[in-house]
């Protein structure tokens, strides 16, 4: 049972404290700090090689990083050092970018694994992403760009995380399949409640538990799902905090050499 | 290559017998029959045939289209036989081929005849049952044109820590616009020594398709079977799925000639060397064109296993697509992780990831043996972790 509401706004799902990640001796993040809470969606835009997958990667806890100072909180729990499995426990669910197939395994199987012990139905899942004819073939083998975000997002709709992971949802997807992928992003992060007689938007809004960190080069996502907040990445650093739109607005004008002149 | 020694094991005097009622076999050889993917309730099954150490024990069809002989009884009745027996290969071949011929035991003779497709398969177990019994069997399968069928063969031995030899020698004729689906079931133990000798051809418009699985430990397995795609339009696949435990050592693959044009084969092996030593090979030879050959080894190595793959392309005719991929190495970093943020441990994991990698799902078997086989492969992965 679901407990009353009412802090749901205000309570911190993730909380990243002065993190330094290293991979084998360089350091890619230099002190990022980055809290996200209950219901909320944030972006997070960078140039190439910025430090942005290292960030989810390091969230998830996969990956050869090491963390060097700070530390990571999800949920008021210090996941730091946790194998990934009892992060995804805890309710942290990430879409890979590319992520390896596996032969022999069925999409229908991993899909039964990730929803651990809840029952689900997965065909009427795998019906919502178009994927029902997938669910027999190995995971993610052969499959177009399209056909894997869509096959992460059923993963994820099966796992019911709290704190969903993107690493760029758009990349690789075309612009059919991008509605689609936008669309069920945005029931995972939102709930499928529409407002009604009994619901305004506003109630909706603060029922919303599930929180994202996305991840896009194009920012062709948020013409799907809205997000609270946009910052930067660069260099390893976390810069300008503001509305995700606007930050994309500049950067599609000026490009990262702002950022530059901001950090420095 | 390692070689066995052979001269502790018994290669004559050890004949049991015929048995009248399969169903009242020893639950002992019932069960290691079961393992090999020999049903002795004979559900849906075509024909028959069992043989224990050195004698014929069972043979029957249950089909007219189904001609199933032990080897002597059937060189007696049928004269024109002894053309198909050592044509494929030679007794001179090597030292096993050699007593093969000086000493036989008996062995099967199918023939499915013209234009007879089978929608059940005939299966055979030969089974070696007395401790260091040494076996020689002979098997010839003919498939006449037009006709279609699944052999199920088994081998096994009555108890896994049973000591024994098997040498099989095994011919097949895969006629003009016939298919054979050929599935080997291996279920050895620590203390066995195998080596089969295998020929077969494949004429125009004709389809082999050959599954080999062995899950079980053997003591020296090897195997080399060459299959020649004689007429223009023949197909053939290979699937394998090997696991090599500690104590194991597996020198395996297949060979193909593309004799004809527009012949195809395509050999695919999945091969885990947990502990053990797998040596796997593969050989495409083309001498015609258009031909198309492709040749893949997928190989595990955990618990410091060890696989060597010798792929080997060899084109002799222009317009010849021969093609090989390989990889050996652990369970993939990547693949872990990506099951891990799904919330497996890294157990569950990597025996996700196993148990995916021993598919056997291509090979299209019957219900029951699938059931049996993925058993099996839980089993067995269990004893890799």
């Amino acid at each position: 049972m679901d407990k009353p509401d009412h802090k749901s706004t205000t309570c911190t799902m993730l909380s990243i404290e002065n993190l330094h990640v290293s991979i084998n001796g360089t350091q890619v993040l230099k002190g990022t700090s980055l809290q996200i809470n209950q219901g909320e969606t944030v972006i997070l835009f960078g140039p190439n090689g910025s430090g942005k997958t290292t960030l989810l990667y390091t969230i998830m806890g996969i990956g050869n990083y090491e963390v060097t100072e700070g530390r990571i909180l999800f949920d008021g729990t210090d996941i730091t050092h946790m194998p990934p499995n009892e992060r995804a426990q805890l309710g942290i669910g990430m879409s890979m970018q590319r992520p390896p197939s596996i032969h022999g395994l069925k999409t229908r199987d991993l899909v039964r694994l990730c929803a651990g012990k809840r029952e689900i139905d997965i065909d009427e899942l795998a019906r919502k992403v178009n994927l029902e004819h997938f669910l027999e073939r190995d995971v993610n083998l052969g499959f177009s760009g399209g056909e894997i975000k869509r096959s992460e997002l059923l993963q994820l709709m099966a796992q019911h995380p709290k704190l969903v992971l993107f690493d760029e949802p758009e990349s690789g997807v075309d612009v059919e399949n991008m509605a689609l992928v936008g669309s069920m992003a945005r029931k995972l992060l939102e709930g499928e409640l529409a407002p009604d007689r009994t619901h305004t938007m506003l109630d909706i809004k603060q029922e919303r538990k599930t929180s994202g960190l996305i991840i896009t080069h194009t920012g062709h996502i948020l013409d799907y799902i809205t997000a609270d907040r946009g910052h930067v990445l660069y260099n390893g650093h976390l810069c300008c905090a503001d509305n995700p739109k606007r930050i994309l607005d500049h950067l599609q004008k000026y490009g990262y050499k702002e950022c530059i002149r901001c950090l420095t | 290559m390692k070689k066995p020694d052979l001269s502790h094991y018994e290669f004559s005097g050890h004949s049991a017998g015929k048995v009248e009622d399969l169903k009242r076999l020893g639950k002992a050889e019932k069960e290691s029959m079961r393992m090999a993917g020999f049903d002795a309730e004979e559900k849906g099954t075509s024909a028959s045939f069992v043989q224990i150490d050195h004698d014929n024990a069972f043979c029957k069809s249950y089909n007219p289209g189904v001609e199933i002989l032990p080897l002597g009884l059937a060189m007696h009745m049928h004269e024109g036989l002894a053309d198909y027996r050592w044509r494929l290969l030679k007794p001179e071949k090597d030292e096993y081929t050699r007593m093969a011929a000086d000493n036989p035991h008996g062995g099967y003779v199918i023939r499915v005849k013209k234009g007879v497709r089978l929608d059940q398969p005939i299966q055979s177990c030969l089974m070696m049952h007395t401790n260091n019994v040494g076996q020689n069997v002979h098997n010839i399968v003919i498939i006449e044109e037009g006709a279609e069928a699944h052999i199920l063969s088994g081998c096994t031995t009555t108890e896994a820590d049973q000591s024994a030899a098997h040498i099989g020698i095994s011919e097949f004729y895969v006629e003009k616009n016939a298919s054979l689906t050929f599935t080997m079931v291996h279920n050895w133990g620590e203390k066995v020594d195998v080596r089969p000798r295998s020929a077969g051809q494949v004429e125009a418009g004709g389809i082999f398709q050959s599954n080999y699985i062995s899950l079980k430990p053997v003591r020296n397995l090897q195997m080399y079977p060459s299959i020649t795609m004689k007429g223009a339009s023949s197909i053939s696949r290979f699937n394998s799925v090997i696991v090599a435990t500690e104590g194991t050592y597996m020198d395996v693959g297949n060979r193909v000639i593309l004799d004809a044009p527009d012949t195809r084969t395509e050999i695919i092996s999945h091969a885990i060397a947990s502990g053990g030593h797998i040596v796997a090979r593969g050989h495409i030879q083309a001498n015609h064109a258009p031909s198309k050959g492709h040749l893949e080894c997928q190989g595990l190595l955990l618990n410091k296993g060890i696989i060597q793959a010798i792929p080997e392309l060899d084109g002799r005719a222009e317009g010849a697509e021969l093609s090989h991929e390989a990889a050996v190495g652990k369970i993939a970093r990547e693949e872990l992780d990506y099951l891990m943020i799904r919330g497996l441990s890294e157990e569950e994991a990597s025996s996700a990831i196993i148990r995916g990698f021993l598919d056997i799902d291509i090979m299209g078997l019957p219900n029951e043996l699938q059931a049996e086989i993925q058993q099996a492969i839980s089993e067995t992965e269990k004893s890799m972790l």
